[in-house]
């Protein structure tokens, strides 16, 4: 198991990996990935229990499926750097001819991805059909998901929701990045969800905070106690409170850089908030 | 002309159950899903003899859809099974991004398709479904014609790695296909050979163009019929074969003209070897209440529709 200083140093190198990403195609969702840095990392490097490789199947391990799919610059450099496919590929993204789509898709065949995502709202019905099928198999490994907190402003996630917890499909841990932005503004001003906590718990789930959602040694242990109460009947459902664009000072405390590419100056300034750690691609 | 027996008439719906009767004994990876049409779709028997593969999930297609994508991962083969137009117009971005643009391995089956629910009136006839199905890119799209051909198509899309859109309806009809055919998806049947013109039929509208074959034949016109059971892939060959004799054809559908059969069978013809058709199908429209026999009288899609559309297109030629 790494140790948290190595566990900050692979954020670091991922928070590199995701401003590069975006810039050098002028285009990408750099804040929502860097608010879900340390998630990803803690989630790839230390919680999930993984097989070497990669198969579609994904019998015996855990499977984690990312319902807002433009974070993908996150996910693509955690599946790099985590093994999936070489870290150079990421000098592809959103290029012609490459596997690394805008979005994170199967059909380009890139290791890591199960499912194509980025019409939101579809992750969690995904995840609990997988969690109910590994049920079936008899394979007690967990299904994670991950969803952006404006999503849930998508109706089939509530049917999802309902579903879920209708049918006691406890292997499944779905995380809510809780960032409270989106594209046009503040969740509150666009559509203003309340207490999604108690939305959560109303409809029967197993809700937890993760308050310091940008802290590794915390995620770490929400996800762990997240994993200690699966199969008790409930799905079990992280809050995890973020700040968008973290760890890039300018990109944080609003929405502006939920889909925004930085210039040449502001990749400067974030790439030297950020040290170079595991040799950039 | 060959002749063909009807052995009673049955909903094509039944011809479904039967089929997922017979797969709930062979094909332990086969698992079902329902949202509150369990009856409908003629999956009782499959919920009582299988319950740990039956997944009811309530009012809550898009829920469905995207359940059955991720039932594939780790290997089961779902049945994602609705009305047609709560099982692809309601969930359309479901079945794109999900199952059609991720490759899924999932059957979305839907009975009720066309005018013939009858009395339940447009917002659940659906018309265009053929359409919207058969435009995503690696869609498999069946339409079969009776009881024996459904449920041989069940059966035989469990086999089939990848998505299918099986579509099937609500009334009694003719049954008079061969019990326990092999269904071969992607392959036309040729009913009945003839040399003036080719009658290309799917669904329910097959049984109709028997029916107006054999009255054609009395006036001494000789109709092929040709059973285009599966929409996408279209069997090309066969078509074109059939063309190349005759020099007109007439589409049938329970369908709209546009996005339907019709419209694949001119694209494949306007490439290849243009000549005239007729089509007999809905003309840009929505159904209404009523009997499914009145339905399909006035909208034109019986076997005197085909029979004048017939003599339309001999009177071009």
């Amino acid at each position: 198991m790494p140790n948290t200083k190595q566990l900050e140093d692979f954020v670091s190198q991922v928070r590199r990996d995701i401003v590069r990403q975006v810039h050098q195609v002028s285009s990408g969702h750099p804040g929502g990935s860097l608010g879900c840095t340390e998630f990803f990392v803690a989630l790839y490097q230390e919680v999930m229990k993984r097989k070497e490789g990669f198969d579609m199947d994904g019998k015996d391990e855990d499977l984690f499926f990312l319902s807002n799919g433009h974070i993908s610059p996150v996910f693509y450099s955690v599946l790099a750097r985590s093994g999936y496919f070489p870290v150079e590929e990421l000098n592809t993204f959103r290029k012609i001819d490459s596997r690394l789509q805008g979005h994170p898709t199967t059909h380009e065949g890139l290791p890591g991805i199960r499912i194509a995502s980025g019409s939101l709202g579809q992750g969690m019905s995904v995840a609990l059909g997988a969690a109910q099928t590994k049920k079936l198999n008899g394979d007690d490994s967990l299904v994670y998901s991950l969803h952006g907190d404006g999503e849930l402003q998508e109706g089939q996630n509530w049917e999802a929701i309902l579903y879920a917890a209708g049918n006691k499909v406890d292997n499944l841990i779905a995380t809510v990045d809780l960032n409270g932005q989106q594209i046009d503004g503040s969740t509150d001003d666009v559509l203003n969800m309340g207490d999604v906590k108690a939305k959560f718990e109303a409809f029967g789930w197993d809700v937890l905070d993760v308050e310091k959602g940008n802290d590794i040694e915390a995620i770490i242990a929400g996800l762990n106690e997240a994993k200690s109460r699966t199969g008790k009947g409930k799905p079990v459902c992280i809050l995890l409170h973020t700040i968008m664009g973290h760890g890039v000072d300018f990109m944080m405390n609003g929405h502006a850089w939920h889909g925004k590419a930085p210039n040449d100056e502001q990749l400067e300034k974030a790439l030297a908030q950020n040290p170079e750690t595991l040799g950039d691609y | 002309m060959k002749k063909f027996t009807n052995s009673g008439n049955i909903d094509t719906r039944s011809g479904f159950g039967a089929g997922m009767d017979e797969l709930g004994k062979t094909h332990e990876d086969v698992v079902a899903l329902c949202a509150d049409l369990t009856g409908s779709l003629k999956l009782n028997d499959f919920a009582k003899n299988h319950p740990e593969r039956f997944f009811q999930t309530g009012i809550a297609e898009a829920n469905m859809i995207g359940m059955a994508a991720g039932m594939t991962i780790g290997g089961k083969i779902p049945y994602a099974t609705s009305f047609a137009n709560f099982a692809t117009g309601r969930v359309y971005d479901q079945i794109r991004q999900s199952v059609a643009y991720s490759g899924k391995n999932v059957k979305i089956c839907a009975s009720h398709a066309g005018l013939t629910l009858g009395e339940d009136g447009a917002t659940h006839q659906i018309l265009e479904d053929l359409g919207l199905m058969k435009m995503l890119p690696g869609m498999t799209v069946i339409n079969p014609c009776d009881f024996n051909q459904t449920k041989a198509a069940t059966i035989a899309i469990a086999d089939h790695e990848g998505p299918v859109y099986l579509r099937f309806g609500r009334p009694s009809v003719p049954n008079f296909t061969e019990a326990d055919g092999k269904f071969e998806i992607g392959k036309a049947l040729h009913l009945v050979e003839g040399s003036d013109v080719t009658i290309l039929a799917t669904g329910h509208l097959v049984w109709h163009a028997l029916e107006a074959a054999e009255e054609l034949e009395e006036k001494g016109i000789k109709a092929e019929v040709i059973n285009i059971h599966t929409i996408k892939p279209l069997d090309d060959e066969a078509i074109l074969n059939s063309i190349k004799k005759t020099r007109c054809v007439v589409t049938c559908e329970e369908h709209n003209y546009l996005g339907g059969l019709g419209e694949s069978v001119s694209g494949l013809l306007a490439k290849n070897d243009p000549v005239y058709q007729e089509f007999v199908a809905t003309n840009d429209t929505f159904g209404e209440s009523g009997t499914p026999a009145q339905l399909m009288e006035k909208y034109g899609l019986n076997t005197k529709s085909i029979v004048e559309a017939v003599n339309r297109v001999l009177a071009k030629k």
